[in-house]
C-alpha cells in the first residue's frame, strides 16, 4: 500500500496550503487593510496619548560605610516609596553592570568615611547614579534623592543649632513634590519604542486569530479535515505567510517611529529586526491558537481582547512592572510582550547588544516553540 | 483478515448530541463498487452517520470499518482512500476553480504532470471547461456541486461519500452528476450517497431508509417494492415515515 506519505510530514501539502493561503490573503483587501492601515493609525495615534507615573524604582546600594547611620539613610530612601532596596553592590563595574542589565534603576554609592564625616560636622558626598533611559523615572528619582538629602541636611543643620543654644527654628518655607505628569517630548523617546511592540502584537494576534475559525463558520473545513492533511502543516503553513505581512507592517511602523516621532535607535536595526521577526511569530502563534480553541469569529475577537488587554497592563507597557505585586509581576512574567518591551527599550534607548538580551530571546523562542505545540496537540481533525 | 469485497460496514454505530440520540444502532454493509442510497427526511441522521464513516465525528457506541480500516482508530489512513463531499459547500469560494483542484491535488500529495493531467480530466468530467479561471463564489449552486465532487475525486478515491449533493441543484447538473456517479460505479468504486430524491434512489444498487436515527428497511429498490407491495419508492417512503409517525409506536420508541 501507499504506506510511505500516509502518516508523515508532507511538504507537499504543507507548500498547497501556503499558496492557497496567499492567494485568500490577496483576495481579501480588508484583511491586508487591517494589517497595513491599522498599526499606522494606531502609532499615529497613541505616540501622542501614553504616559507614565513612576514609583518602586528597583534601587542597589554599594554601602562602603556599614555603619548604623548609613543603614538609617538607606532605610530613609526605601520610606519614601519610590526605591525598593533589592541588591547590594560592591564596585563600581557590578554597579555599571547593574543598570546595564535593567536590574537597578538607581544606585546609591556612602563612601567609607560617611558616619565619621558626620559625627565630626563635615561634609559627607554621597553619590546617585539613575539609569536615565526613561526620563521621567530618572527625574523622579533624582527629584526625591535631592528632596530627601536637603531635608536630611535641614534637620542635621538644626539639630546642631539647638546643641549651639538658639532654640527651636522654624522652616520658613516647606514644599514636598512628586513628578506626576511629564508629556514632553522626551517621553516619547520611552514610550514609542514599546507602543511599536504592543501595536505589533494586537495587529499579528488578530490577523491570525481567524484564519481557522473562519473556515470553521464557512464550511470549509470539514472538507478540509477529511483529507489526510496533518495539523502541523495546517497550523504552520498559516502561520508562514503572515510573517511577511507583518514584517512589512513592522517596517512601516518602525520607520514612523523613527521618522516622525525622532525616536533613534542607538543599537543594531539588525538585531532590532531579527528579534522583531521573533516576537512576531510569537504573537502569530498565539492568534492560531486562538483560532484553533474558538469555534466562532465573534469568539476569536473576543479571545484575542482578552489577551490584549492584560499585556498592555501587566507587561509593563503603561506602569513598570517594579511597582506591581509580586504575584501580578509574575503574570505579566507570561506574556511574551512583557520580554519584547525589553528588548526594545533595550536597542532603541540602552544601544545594547544580543548578549545583553539573551534571557530575553531564549523566553520568546520557548513561547513560540510551546504556543505551536498547543496549538497543533488542540486542533482536532473532528467536527463534533 | 477482513472481508475484500467489502468497502463499508457498520454496527450497532449510535451518536448521541447530549440528550439527542441523532443516529440509533445502525448497521450496514456497503459491499465494493456498490451505490448505496441513504433514503430519510431532513433530520433523520444521514450525515451523521456519514460524518462517522468519514472520520469527521467520533461514534458514541457501536463501530464501523471503512475498507478493513476502523473509522475510530485509523481515520486518518482512511482519509487517504475516500473522496468526500458535504451538503454545503465547502470550497474555497475566492479562489478560482483551478486554484480550487489544484489546492486539494497538493494536499492529497499530487504534483507536476500528474496533477495536470488529473485536473484537465476532471475539468471536462464534471464539464467545467471554460469556467477555470471563474472564482468559485460566482458559480451557480449545480456548477458548485460539479466543482465541488471533482475536488473530493482528484486523488481517485475508492470510496466516494456524498452527502446531499443534489439538493437544491438544478435538473441538467443533476443528471451530469449522477452520470458521473454510474460512470465511476462502473470503474469499482464504492460509493455512499444521501438523497431525498426517489428517481435518484430509484438508480441506487442498494437503499436504506432512515428515520429518527433509526434504519428501517434496506434493500434494492425493486425487493422493496415488492415486500411492501407498492408501485414506486416514494409510496414506500411515505407509507413508512407515516407508519412511523403514529402516535403509539413513537411513544414506546422514547
Amino acid at each position: 500500500m501507499k504506506g510511505r506519505e500516509r502518516m508523515g510530514y508532507s511538504f507537499i501539502r504543507f507548500k498547497s496550503i501556503i499558496r492557497k493561503e496567499l492567494l485568500q490573503i490577496r483576495r481579501d483587501p480588508p484583511s491586508l487593510a487591517i494589517a497595513i492601515v491599522m498599526p499606522i493609525l494606531m502609532i499615529f495615534l497613541f505616540g501622542y496619548a501614553v504616559n507614565t507615573d513612576v514609583n518602586h524604582l528597583p534601587m542597589g546600594v554599594w554601602d562602603q560605610d556599614k555603619s548604623s547611620q548609613s543603614r538609617e539613610l538607606v532605610q530613609q530612601f526605601v520610606n519614601t516609596e519610590y526605591y525598593d532596596y533589592l541588591y547590594q553592590i560592591e564596585g563600581y563595574e557590578e554597579l555599571q553592570q547593574s543598570i546595564d542589565e535593567g536590574k537597578v534603576k538607581v544606585a546609591l554609592v556612602i563612601p567609607a568615611n560617611y558616619s565619621t564625616l558626620l559625627d565630626t560636622g563635615k561634609e559627607a558626598k554621597l553619590q546617585l547614579l539613575i539609569d536615565g533611559a526613561d526620563p521621567n523615572t530618572a527625574r523622579t528619582a533624582l527629584a526625591n534623592a535631592q528632596l530627601l538629602i536637603q531635608n536630611k541636611s535641614t534637620s542635621i543643620q538644626l539639630q546642631k543649632l539647638e546643641k549651639q543654644g538658639l532654640g527651636p527654628v522654624e522652616m520658613p518655607i516647606t514644599l514636598q513634590s512628586r513628578v506626576l505628569y511629564n508629556p514632553n517630548m522626551e517621553s516619547l523617546v520611552f514610550n514609542i519604542p514599546a507602543l511599536i511592540g504592543l501595536i505589533m502584537q494586537n495587529v499579528t494576534a488578530i490577523l491570525t486569530a481567524f484564519t481557522l475559525v473562519r473556515e470553521k463558520e464557512r464550511g470549509t473545513m470539514e472538507q478540509l479535515v477529511v483529507t489526510p492533511v496533518r495539523p502541523l502543516e495546517l497550523i504552520v503553513g498559516k502561520l508562514v505567510p503572515y510573517i511577511g505581512i507583518g514584517m512589512f507592517s513592522f517596517c512601516l511602523v518602525l520607520l514612523t517611529g523613527i521618522s516622525w516621532f525622532g525616536v533613534p535607535v542607538k543599537g543594531s536595526i539588525i538585531l532590532l529586526v531579527v528579534l522583531s521577526l521573533l516576537f512576531l511569530i510569537t504573537t502569530l502563534a498565539i492568534g492560531i491558537l486562538i483560532s484553533t480553541v474558538s469555534k466562532t469569529q465573534l469568539q476569536a475577537m473576543q479571545m484575542s481582547f482578552a489577551f490584549i488587554l492584560p499585556s498592555v497592563l501587566l507587561s509593563g507597557f503603561i506602569f513598570p512592572r517594579e511597582s506591581m505585586p509580586m504575584v501580578v509581576q509574575w503574570l505579566g512574567g507570561a506574556i511574551p510582550l512583557t520580554y519584547f518591551l525589553e528588548i526594545l527599550r533595550g536597542i532603541f534607548l540602552k544601544g545594547v547588544s544580543l548578549h545583553s538580551l539573551w534571557d530575553e530571546t531564549l523566553i520568546l523562542s520557548s513561547f513560540t516553540v510551546l504556543i505551536c505545540l498547543v496549538a497543533i496537540l488542540k486542533f482536532r481533525k473532528r467536527i463534533d | 483478515m477482513m472481508n475484500t469485497q467489502i468497502a463499508i460496514t457498520c454496527s450497532h454505530l449510535t451518536k448521541k448530541f447530549g440528550s439527542l440520540c441523532a443516529v440509533d444502532d445502525i448497521s450496514i454493509t456497503i459491499p465494493k463498487g456498490c451505490i448505496y442510497g441513504f433514503l430519510g427526511p431532513n433530520g433523520s441522521g444521514k450525515s451523521t452517520t456519514i460524518r462517522m464513516l468519514c472520520g469527521l465525528m467520533t461514534p458514541t457506541k457501536g463501530e464501523g470499518t471503512v475498507l478493513g480500516y476502523n473509522v475510530i482508530q485509523d481515520a486518518e489512513i482512511i482519509k487517504h482512500h475516500i473522496g468526500y463531499m458535504s451538503q454545503k459547500f465547502s470550497l474555497y469560494e475566492e479562489l478560482t476553480v483551478e486554484e480550487n483542484l489544484d489546492f486539494y491535488a497538493g494536499i492529497y500529495g499530487i504534483t507536476g504532470k500528474k496533477a495536470k493531467d488529473r485536473k484537465a480530466e476532471l475539468i471536462k468530467l464534471a464539464g467545467l471547461t471554460g469556467r477555470e479561471r471563474q472564482l468559485a463564489r460566482s458559480l451557480s449552486g449545480g456548477w458548485k456541486q460539479r466543482l465541488a465532487l471533482s475536488c473530493a475525486l482528484v486523488h481517485e478515491p475508492e470510496i466516494l461519500i456524498l452527502d446531499e449533493p443534489t439538493a437544491g441543484v438544478d435538473p441538467l447538473s443533476r443528471r451530469v452528476f449522477w452520470d458521473v456517479i454510474h460512470s465511476l460505479s462502473k470503474k469499482g468504486i464504492s460509493i455512499l450517497v444521501s438523497t431525498h430524491y426517489m428517481d435518484e434512489a430509484e438508480t441506487c444498487d442498494k437503499i436504506g431508509f432512515i428515520f429518527f436515527g433509526k434504519l428501517l428497511v434496506e434493500g434494492t429498490p425493486q425487493e422493496l417494492k415488492e415486500r411492501f407491495d407498492l408501485p414506486n419508492l416514494e409510496e414506500i417512503f411515505i407509507h413508512l415515515v407515516e407508519h412511523e409517525q403514529e402516535p403509539g409506536r413513537r411513544v414506546d420508541e422514547i
